[in-house]
């Protein structure tokens, strides 16, 4: 894995670029640890406070450990008239966790998001960022073991 | 009746999006050249007669925005591309970017020589990596092929934060800041990403600066609503047969929208409303479905065009039920600087939750309508101005859903 301060310093040029640095770091590790972000203050100078307030602003951004694998429940209108209760049900069952937990083993990490611009296929997930459309209840099992 | 008309997509399907020999073969980059021949005072006023209004949702004059920019001195001016598309049931952006990325960065170059910047930002959100590469792949080509020219286009990935689709909000992001929208005057043409000026356009309304430069503002201005002319991207979600997107002249009908290019409802049963513009759109009833998709024309019904979602539902649904969704969402979508919309969003959806479960009565819906007018009128953004328009224009039109739930 590569080290956090050269992540950060390899962006340290773009202006107003922390929030750029907190993608590079989440890509790295899934999550932002506390450490880099009071390395990302230092290196775009604002307070730990301010940067830590960035951080967790934004709700694509995550501060928490999380597991190898994020599904992300999409839960606008669309979705949720297409079903999209008994899909985050079902993923809880097949799983055995609630939104916003991580599987016992560190595999997945279950959580909600607001539209993510798929919407000609509803329900919608998203495992790491990639899509998975026209979800139903009785397709999570098969889904989600596609991901060892 | 209308016939879908592509603009913005016009090179949809034809072309190889990663490939910009492709975008060149089809006259890509012509416009640039031509724009550049014009002038630049010629060049705003050919853009201001299209009549041109901005396709993210608040509709102002395009060329109109840029002669503020262009007539502001300063030694730094900044074009952003607002590709921070996050109101729900929307694609459309994504399927400009995804299939003709060339013509959004030629769209730019043309605001960047109209108002004398060199220097471009995409804010592209960040639930789209997939695009934010295509997107850097496509700057790449250009700048190799010397098109840009000394402009320069960095892509910002925005952070899943709905409200930085507010220009202001926007802003303060790539400056790396929380998403707060900004206290307006001053406004971003005059004073915007660091206190330069700036213009901030959606990704379909600089899509269809190449068209207009090329053929000219009076052959746009002469397409669909004269008072909002041109074209309109609509994604369709919901109990329509095609759940798919369309690109139509601004004269087109609701109804058309939904029953000829929708295909109807879904399983043979009946229409009930249909939300346009996104998740704070107005709910329309049947008997409002004539209106024109454009953007007074929908102003006139107490609706909005938005970003053209377009959420279709059929007589099954409950209203209250869907309502009380959205109210969830502006709640944890307030960004929370201003108080009527951090505690109206949240009352809000505290005051729909007790309705939905049966547990409310008639003066809560009293309540609710005082508290969706004060918010419109006091809140700081867009975001909480119209929050709550679905709660009370579903009051308004759909009462029985509501006294179906009353205590």
């Amino acid at each position: 894995m590569a080290n956090y301060k050269d992540i950060i310093n390899g962006l340290k040029d773009k202006q107003g670029g922390i929030i750029e640095a907190f993608h590079a770091l989440q890509r790295e590790y899934n999550y932002i640890p506390e450490e880099a972000i009071a390395e990302a203050a230092q290196v775009f100078g604002v307070s730990q406070a301010q940067a830590y307030g960035v951080a967790t602003f934004y709700s694509y951004l995550s501060v928490e450990k999380r597991g190898k694998y994020i599904i992300r429940m999409c839960e606008s209108a669309p979705c949720h008239v297409a079903g999209a209760d008994e899909v985050i049900k079902a993923i809880e069952k097949h799983l055995g966790i609630k939104v916003g937990e991580t599987t016992a083993d560190g595999k997945f990490t279950l959580e909600l998001t607001e539209c993510v611009g798929q919407c000609q296929a509803t329900p919608v997930i998203t495992v790491n960022s990639e899509p998975v459309f026209n979800v139903s209840a009785a397709k999570v099992p098969e889904i989600l073991s596609a991901y060892k | 009746m209308a016939e879908e008309m592509r603009i913005v997509l016009r090179n949809y399907g034809k072309i190889d999006p990663l490939k910009i020999e492709d975008y060149l073969a089809q006259g890509g980059y012509k416009a640039l050249e031509k724009a550049r021949s014009m002038g630049q005072a010629a060049l705003i006023d050919d853009v201001k007669k299209s009549n041109l209004r901005g396709r993210g949702g608040a509709g102002f004059n395009c060329g109109m925005k840029w002669s503020f920019a262009a007539s502001a001195t300063a030694d730094q001016k900044y074009v952003i591309c607002n590709a921070d598309e996050g109101e729900p049931g929307t694609y459309k952006d994504r399927l400009i970017m995804e299939n003709d990325p060339q013509s959004l960065l030629e769209g730019m170059a043309i605001c960047a020589y109209a108002i004398g910047a060199n220097q471009g930002y995409i804010y592209c959100r960040g639930e789209y990596p997939q695009v934010i590469e295509i997107l850097n792949q496509a700057i790449d080509q250009a700048k190799a092929q010397g098109l840009l020219g000394d402009f320069d286009i960095e892509v910002r990935s925005g952070a899943g934060a709905y409200v930085c689709g507010e220009e202001t909000a926007l802003i303060e992001s790539i400056e790396g800041s929380r998403g707060e929208p900004r206290f307006k005057p001053p406004f971003p043409p005059v004073q915007g990403l660091w206190a330069k000026p700036t213009i901030v356009n959606n990704v379909e309304t600089f899509a269809n600066i190449p068209v207009i430069v090329d053929k000219g503002g009076a052959w746009y201005a002469d397409i669909g609503n004269p008072a909002y002319p041109g074209t309109k991207v609509f994604t369709l979600t919901g109990d329509v047969n095609n759940r798919t997107f369309f690109e139509v002249p601004t004269d087109t009908t609701i109804r058309a929208l939904v029953f000829k290019f929708g295909g109807g409802i879904r399983g043979g049963k009946k229409f009930k409303a249909v939300q346009i513009g996104g998740t704070s759109g107005a709910f329309i009833p049947e008997s409002l479905l004539d209106t024109q998709v454009a953007f007074d024309a929908m102003s006139a019904i107490g609706a909005t065009l938005g970003s053209g979602a377009t959420f279709v539902l059929d007589e099954t649904r409950d209203l209250v039920d869907v309502s009380t969704r959205i109210a969830k969402f502006f709640e944890h979508e307030s960004c929370g600087k201003c108080a009527p919309c951090r505690e109206g969003t949240a009352r809000m959806h505290e005051l729909m939750k007790k309705l939905n479960e049966g547990k409310g009565s008639s003066k809560d819906v009293a309540l609710l309508e005082k508290l969706g007018r004060v918010m419109s009128y006091s809140c700081l953004c867009g975001l909480g101005q119209a929050a709550p328009a679905p709660v009370l224009t579903t009051i308004k039109h759909f009462p029985a859903d509501y006294n179906a739930k009353l205590m």
